[in-house]
């Protein structure tokens, strides 16, 4: 190997901060098991034991952790509306709603550079880069809608207030008929945003050798010295 | 001021005239207290309301519809409901059971219009076609536009019976050629109470109507104007089949042992689950049996829009938008195969078009690890 690369020193920036990842891990977790249980009680498989009735709870389990799931899911992401205004810099609420023009220029740029592969540039984001963090609002969105459905779903079944509060939701959707069918092909952007997701961090990670997969587990990720001062000019001006 | 019959007699009077014993009418108190929900001093109430108060003149209107309400309602368990409540004493006006006809029906309508102007509850059967100035449904030389709104006016609340008058069921599927209508969206201001169903239950009906009568005012009523005695839970909530759901145990298909075990339906498309009705605990035919009971899911009859939310065979609804017989989970995996499959095209060419960043990165790691 004889072409010689430039040796670059790396700085260390803690991006995460634990209750980011925290809430990032929570939620991986709920989400995969808010799919699971709710395909499943969507289009239940064919059980067969000779069993008695009364000796098997499986469809009630599987209805139990899909319920469980779905208030640590409201509750998580309710903790990270609020981690929005007490976070970090990059955990911070601005990161996700366009609000000036740079993030809609920025936002182009990583379309021209990560989604349409422009050659052999790459885009720096320490945090979130534009494009993603507008993603995450809209899956803010499909969060609400969600939640909303879900507990529209469930209001009937609960004595809770809280639960009840939705009650009004069924009205909106059509009934119950249409409710649950929302509910349930809403699942599929969760299912999609989390394949291309997934891509996207591995992706980063392989290009730009910042440590975008681990950041999410120790909270850094690692820049190269000359463009950490680059980015420190811009933040200083 | 209309000037009105002196007296007119109580339902208590009526129900002695044609015949029944004060037994009979105790016992109608009884079983139509128990339908409604009422504790045991709730009975005395009805039977006191019903020997006090005279008979509320009722005017029902028939629209877009097949009478399978009206059908339902004179089939209810007990007979004082369909020969005293309704046929014999307090239809004023309706077109299937009245024995007027013509001018005289007319005229008989618009003198209870008049002489009970405020007083008498209007019940409609059926939705209303809006399009073209409603000529899809014209009756005595008037739309029946024109014909509600006339009713309606002097009502003092209204009854929707069924799901035409509710949701406007299947005249109002898609594509509603005629713009079927439900009261609701054209009478404003009025009280109104909508009792759902394809038909409702003949035992629901009638209790709506004795509540109005014992209690003078109508019904507590839900989000959506339905009254709450009877349409608060789920049909899948009173199923008796429900251990077989929670064991996870379903029918597959109709000709299956799962069948004959009498699990539950709702693999073979049994709506129970987003229907709101009392079928599971009042039933039909005098309490006999209900769909589910008789082997075939609920299709969700009292539900808004259930005959587009079909396939009546199938646990997932049709997506709107994508055509017949496609539902959520099809055009999902659709989308996560197309996906994946844009996924792995990007994957191709990050290593083509990066390869230059790829191999810097690369070629730094390696260094670094042979220096080491």
């Amino acid at each position: 190997m004889a072409t010689h690369t430039a040796t670059h020193k790396l700085r260390r920036v803690f991006v995460w901060e634990l209750p980011v990842r925290f809430y990032h891990w929570l939620n991986a977790l709920v989400i995969v098991a808010l799919c699971a249980t709710g395909y499943l009680i969507g289009s239940p498989p064919a059980f067969l034991s000779n069993a008695e009735a009364s000796d098997q709870y499986l469809f009630g389990w599987i209805r139990f952790i899909h319920f469980v799931a779905a208030y640590l899911f409201f509750f998580n992401f309710l903790f990270r509306l609020y981690w929005g205004f007490v976070g970090n810099k990059y955990a911070d609420w601005k990161n996700f709603i366009p609000t000036n023009r740079k993030f809609w220029s920025e936002m182009w740029e990583v379309i021209k550079i990560d989604i349409f592969l422009q050659k052999d540039k790459e885009h720096l984001s320490v945090g979130h880069n534009a494009l993603a963090g507008f993603i995450y609002f809209l899956t803010f969105l499909a969060f609400l809608v969600q939640c909303i459905t879900g507990f529209g779903l469930y209001a009937s079944m609960s004595d809770w207030w809280f639960a009840d509060m939705f009650v009004w939701v069924g009205g909106i959707f059509g009934g119950d008929f249409g409710l649950r069918n929302w509910h349930h092909a809403a699942m599929w952007f969760f299912i999609i945003f989390a394949m291309v997701h997934v891509y996207l961090v591995f992706y980063h990670d392989y290009v730009e050798g910042r440590g975008e997969i681990s950041s999410m587990g120790g909270g850094w990720k690692f820049i190269e010295e000359e463009v950490f001062d680059k980015e420190k000019k811009k933040a200083t001006h | 001021m209309t000037t009105k019959p002196t007296r007119r007699p109580t339902y208590y009077e009526e129900i002695r005239q044609k015949g029944y014993s004060r037994r009979d009418f105790m016992k109608f108190c009884s079983i139509i207290g128990a339908y409604m929900g009422l504790e045991a001093t709730g009975v005395a109430q009805v039977a006191n309301a019903l020997q006090k108060t005279s008979r509320v003149p009722v005017i029902w209107l028939h629209f877009q519809e097949c009478t399978c309400c009206s059908e339902s309602f004179i089939r209810s368990s007990h007979p004082i409901v369909a020969d005293i409540l309704l046929d014999k004493i307090s239809l004023d006006y309706t077109e299937t059971l009245m024995a007027a006809s013509g001018h005289q029906a007319e005229a008989a309508k618009a003198k209870t219009m008049k002489d009970y102007h405020g007083e008498y509850i209007l019940c409609v059967e059926g939705s209303v076609p809006t399009k073209d100035d409603g000529v899809y449904c014209c009756i005595g030389g008037k739309s029946a536009i024109q014909v509600l709104e006339e009713a309606a006016e002097g009502a003092k609340a209204i009854i929707a019976w069924g799901s035409c008058a509710c949701n406007g069921c299947v005249q109002a599927a898609h594509p509603n050629p005629t713009t079927a209508t439900p009261i609701h969206k054209l009478v404003h201001g009025k009280p109104l109470i909508k009792v759902p169903g394809c038909p409702p239950i003949g035992e629901v009906m009638a209790g709506v109507i004795i509540h109005m009568i014992t209690f003078g005012r109508l019904p507590e009523l839900d989000r959506v104007g339905r009254p709450k005695a009877f349409y608060s839970k789920r049909v899948h909530d009173t199923c008796y089949r429900r251990p077989f759901y929670d064991a996870g145990l379903f029918v597959e298909t109709f000709d299956d042992e799962n069948a004959q075990k009498g699990y539950c339906l709702y693999k073979v498309g049994c709506k129970g689950p987003m229907t709101y009705n009392a079928c599971g605990v009042t039933k039909w035919n005098g309490g006999t049996s209900y769909p589910i009971q008789s082997g075939h899911g609920c299709f969700g009859c009292s539900e808004e829009n259930f005959w587009d939310n079909g396939p009546i065979y199938r646990q997932m609804a049709n997506f709107p938008g994508f055509g017949i017989e496609s539902n959520a989970d099809e055009i999902g995996m659709v989308a996560a195969g197309a996906t994946a499959v844009g996924i792995a095209a990007h994957a191709i060419a990050t290593n083509l078009r990066k390869n230059k960043l790829i191999n810097n990165v690369i070629a730094e790691g390696k260094d670094a690890e042979k220096e080491l």
